[in-house]
């Protein structure tokens, strides 16, 4: 579904990304994994089109989505939920959740899927008039992942959604992952936190300072001697 | 009654001349409705889209010399000057966006008063064009009286005022509100912020024009130092939804009537000369500190602070 070939990524002058390659398939849960400054919210940002890659290819589907306008990616089904929210903290949390669903079939099916996401997380519904800036931190994930929901996804990206979280609203934001999954949405996720990210899942990648150091599935990588020492501290 | 508020406002302002005010009130209240109008314009782009502009006395400069030169090489009366600024500050707009858009933030609002300048340089040395720094000078101004030029002007106001409350309310609105809170995450939901950013700043310099053309006619004279001037249109116009209030319909109302009074009162000051620029300043900073949203935004704020005052 997505294909990440050979991409070079540079701040100015600074290269960040080396040569990364690597895929996601329909229905998957993949992770990108590694420390501070590995770049993978960076590859993320490359993908949704904020950043430009010097060198490589990203394919949708088949379709090279780097000649796409980066506004247009929503409509081919590409959602991004960006590290640290990015919420519209002046728009009411039902406002927010009307922003992401502008185009396309998602527009007309807004107020079902609004339902769906009040489903989901019902915390929502009882504060849908609320600003969003007003918002505890784990609500305003629960509104960045309904925000990303709204547009109708096939493939939706997060960016550290448990980051600041308590541990018990890390559980709950990465059980909501595991059922998106299972409307059958592919998920391509980053993540510090990574024992949580490995058991949920199907397959993983480590990054480290931009180059790509080990892939395998979940439990493959749990296991990993270099993954236990460098990330779980065992 | 909020709702009436406009209506009832609009009418008030239609009878006010026919109570016979002296010419020099005239003026005052023509330039608090001039001011009002450019800072709703400056609001839809600074205050709703969050691009902060430094530069929009170049709008302004536009519109009054679009009128201006038309009169002057044409002979056309410099009142259609006023529907002609749409068009000429629209096309002079897109090509200030194609440039300055690109950049954001600070440097947003370091690009546009580059722009103001560079207009204000562009039009003192054009001078088969513009006539430099001699200036345009309407030969007879269309009435002595005032009261037309008021109704003009309020009716130019009352257009803006409908017409950005229909903008902010609509989607457009919406989208511009995104743009400011988070561009980035405007543009990945599918919002083209290039495009929407370039409609905000084209309407903003419109309506700003429209007051420059008006300029034109009720003034009778004008020249780049005038009306491309970084501190007497530029900034001011900053100052003026500053101290009203930022993102608010009535802010520029009220710091229209605020900046108008106020520059009035300290030219009023003797031998102060350009020191006045200082007051601004200082005025600036106090509302900064103490109320960052304006007057209209923190009124709340306002009348807490005088009932603590009875009480105590």
């Amino acid at each position: 579904m997505l294909e990440v070939r050979g991409i070079d990524v540079f701040y100015g002058d600074v290269q960040v990304i080396w040569d990364l390659s690597f895929s996601v398939s329909e229905g998957e849960v993949v992770a990108l994994i590694g420390a501070n400054g590995a770049g993978k919210s960076t590859t993320l940002k490359t993908i949704s089109g904020i950043l430009s890659p010097r060198k490589g290819t990203i394919t949708f589907n088949g379709e090279d989505i780097l000649k796409i306008k980066p506004y247009r990616l929503i409509e081919m089904g590409i959602a991004h939920v960006p590290e640290g929210r990015r919420l519209f903290v002046e728009m009411t949390v039902e406002e927010n959740l009307d922003m992401g669903s502008l185009r396309g079939t998602a527009r007309k099916e807004r107020q079902r899927n609004k339902e769906m996401v009040y489903s989901i997380f019902p915390r929502l519904k009882e504060r849908s008039r609320q600003l969003a800036g007003t918002l505890s931190g784990g609500e305003q994930q629960m509104l960045a992942i309904g925000r990303g929901l709204m547009s109708m996804p096939r493939l939706i990206m997060f960016d550290e959604p448990s980051l600041g979280l308590a541990p018990i609203l890390v559980k709950e934001i990465f059980a909501v992952i595991e059922n998106i999954r299972k409307e059958g949405v592919t998920v391509l996720i980053v993540e510090q936190n990574v024992k949580q990210t490995l058991s949920v899942a199907d397959r993983a990648y480590v990054l480290e300072t931009g180059k790509m150091v080990l892939e395998g599935t979940g439990k493959e990588l749990m296991d990993n001697e270099h993954v236990k020492t460098a990330f779980l501290g065992v | 009654m909020k709702k009436w508020l406009p209506y009832i406002i609009t009418g008030l302002l239609a009878l006010l001349p026919l109570i016979g005010l002296s010419t020099y009130m005239m003026h005052i209240l023509i330039l608090v409705i001039m001011w009002t109008v450019i800072g709703m314009a400056w609001n839809l782009l600074g205050g709703y889209c969050g691009q902060v502009s430094f530069g929009h006395a170049a709008f302004f400069g536009i519109g009054a010399y679009t009128a201006g030169i038309l009169y002057f090489k044409t002979g056309l009366s410099a009142w259609w000057g006023i529907p002609l600024s749409i068009f000429f500050v629209s096309v002079a707009s897109l090509l200030i966006g194609y440039v300055t858009l690109r950049l954001r933030g600070p440097f947003f609002a370091l690009g546009t008063l580059a722009i103001g300048e560079v207009c204000r340089v562009t039009a003192e040395n054009l001078r088969d064009f513009t006539q430099g720094t001699l200036g345009i000078m309407l030969k007879e101004r269309t009435w002595i009286d005032k009261t037309w030029y008021y109704y003009i002007i309020l009716g130019i106001a009352v257009f803006t005022f409908i017409s950005i409350r229909k903008i902010i309310n609509s989607k457009l609105g919406y989208y511009f509100v995104a743009i400011r809170e988070d561009q980035d995450a405007a543009e990945s939901l599918g919002i083209n912020t290039t495009l929407y950013k370039t409609i905000a700043l084209i309407l903003s310099g419109v309506f700003t024009g429209l007051a420059g053309a008006f300029y034109m006619n009720y003034m009778g004279y004008i020249d780049p130092e005038i009306v491309f001037a970084l501190h007497d249109i530029s900034i001011i116009t900053i100052m003026v939804v500053m101290v009203g209030g930022v993102a608010t319909f009535w802010g520029p109302v009220v710091g229209a009537v605020i900046m108008v009074l106020l520059a009035e009162m300290i030219r009023s000051i003797p031998r102060l000369g350009v020191a006045h620029q200082t007051m601004f300043g200082i005025l600036l900073i106090l509302i900064i500190i103490f109320l960052p949203n304006g007057i209209v935004g923190d009124f709340s704020k306002i009348r807490k602070f005088f009932r603590f005052g009875r009480a105590g």
